[in-house]
């Protein structure tokens, strides 16, 4: 599949609040879709915005929520699955883009929280306040509908869309660096018992 | 399972059998010489969902997701791309008390002409017992059965990793084949 731009480029894309997308984006889901949030500030936020059953929240591995989802979306062909994950940790397996986008899960979406920084860990740059286009890269695997989101109003519009149509998706939010809504629990086990029960797996 | 005796059904047969029997449908693999001939069956049979990927630890993710939701994976794997691990399987499929299954085809011993693989063949069985990781390592055709079986049933009954080795002595040995 041709690679394409973006007509909303990562210049031009308002820096909007990673609490306030996250709250917009679960506000949308009605129904019992899986989101999985990445390391970091990113599944703090998800957490800050209520702790639905159907969220689960990675505490170490750096870099693999996406491919974390694409697990979750091939068990589960007819829920949809969103995940959250940082610019800091997208960078990690840009490869992972590429293996989803040949497995193409119709019910995957992956939504790029990109302040350009690894907040985290003091502020330091990442390769997308220099040069990086992740949404390019997206594009560029081989996932056709990788987009910047203008504002949150096309935020919300495109996750309406992603809620409707085949994907795979890639949403790119430019975000800004006010710190997290909240912090999540630190207990693993609890966290993968309770989104299975949420998904139906478990009891 | 194959009526063969085992000397004459060949080890990937008896594996693509075991991984049916105990419900394994998802196969995430970097490629392997080795391991070869169990990727193309198990490509050409229509049971499997087979997702190459860029790197190992994205098998261990794809586990993970699949397992919460329901499905069964294995990571198909040589020696090196184990050694990009430990992170991955201590912090997230260790931590979440994840039953990834994991086959090695075990490169760098018995005769391999690569130094490099030399080298970091000696950090796969003492990475495993570091990470507390059932392993066995799996050489004669009449036992791949047994091993493959039972530590796959074991991996999903305790809900814990397991590595399956697959030594030269059972994949390139001239008294098998």
């Amino acid at each position: 599949m041709a690679s394409r731009q973006s007509p909303v480029t990562r210049d031009i894309a308002k820096v909007m609040n990673r609490a306030d997308i996250t709250r917009r984006l679960v506000a949308r889901l009605e129904n019992e879709e899986a989101v999985v949030g990445g390391i970091g500030h990113t599944n703090f936020d998800l957490w800050a915005s209520g702790q639905r059953p159907q969220n689960f929240y990675m505490l170490g591995s750096m870099g693999l929520a996406p491919s974390i989802a694409l697990g979750v979306a091939i068990a589960q062909p007819q829920r949809r699955v969103f995940c959250l994950e940082g610019d800091g940790s997208m960078i990690m397996h840009l490869g992972s883009l590429g293996t989803i986008a040949m497995v193409a899960p119709r019910n995957l979406a992956i939504v790029l929280l990109d302040n350009g920084i690894y907040q985290i860990t003091g502020g330091q740059k990442t390769h997308t306040s220099h040069c990086t286009d992740l949404v390019g890269i997206a594009a560029a695997s081989g996932i056709a509908r990788a987009e910047w989101a203008r504002d949150e109003a096309h935020f919300e519009a495109w996750v309406d869309r992603a809620l409707a149509e085949d994907g795979p998706w890639l949403i790119g939010v430019r975000t800004d660096n006010a710190p997290p809504a909240g912090v999540t629990d630190r207990d693993p086990v609890r966290i993968r018992e309770r989104f299975m029960v949420g998904l139906g797996v478990r009891k | 399972m194959a009526t063969e005796s085992p000397a004459k059904t060949p080890w990937y047969d008896t594996v693509l059998a075991v991984l049916k029997a105990n419900q394994v449908e998802i196969v995430a693999y970097v490629p392997d010489k080795v391991l070869a001939p169990l990727i193309a069956r198990l490509h050409a049979d229509p049971y499997f969902t087979m997702i190459p990927v860029a790197r190992e630890e994205e098998g261990l993710g794809i586990a993970t997701g699949a397992w919460m939701g329901g499905k069964r994976t294995i990571i198909l794997m040589q020696t090196s791309g184990f050694a990009t691990l430990p992170n991955v399987l201590a912090s997230l499929v260790i931590a979440c008390q994840i039953p990834a299954i994991l086959m090695i085809s075990e490169r760098g011993t018995m005769g391999d002409h690569q130094l490099a693989q030399a080298i970091v063949c000696r950090t796969l069985v003492p990475t495993l017992q570091t990470l507390g990781v059932e392993h066995h390592r799996i050489t004669r055709p009449d036992e791949t059965e047994f091993i493959c079986d039972r530590t796959i049933q074991q991996a999903y009954k305790t809900q814990a990793p397991a590595a399956l080795i697959l030594s030269p002595l059972l994949t390139n040995n001239p008294a098998w084949k």
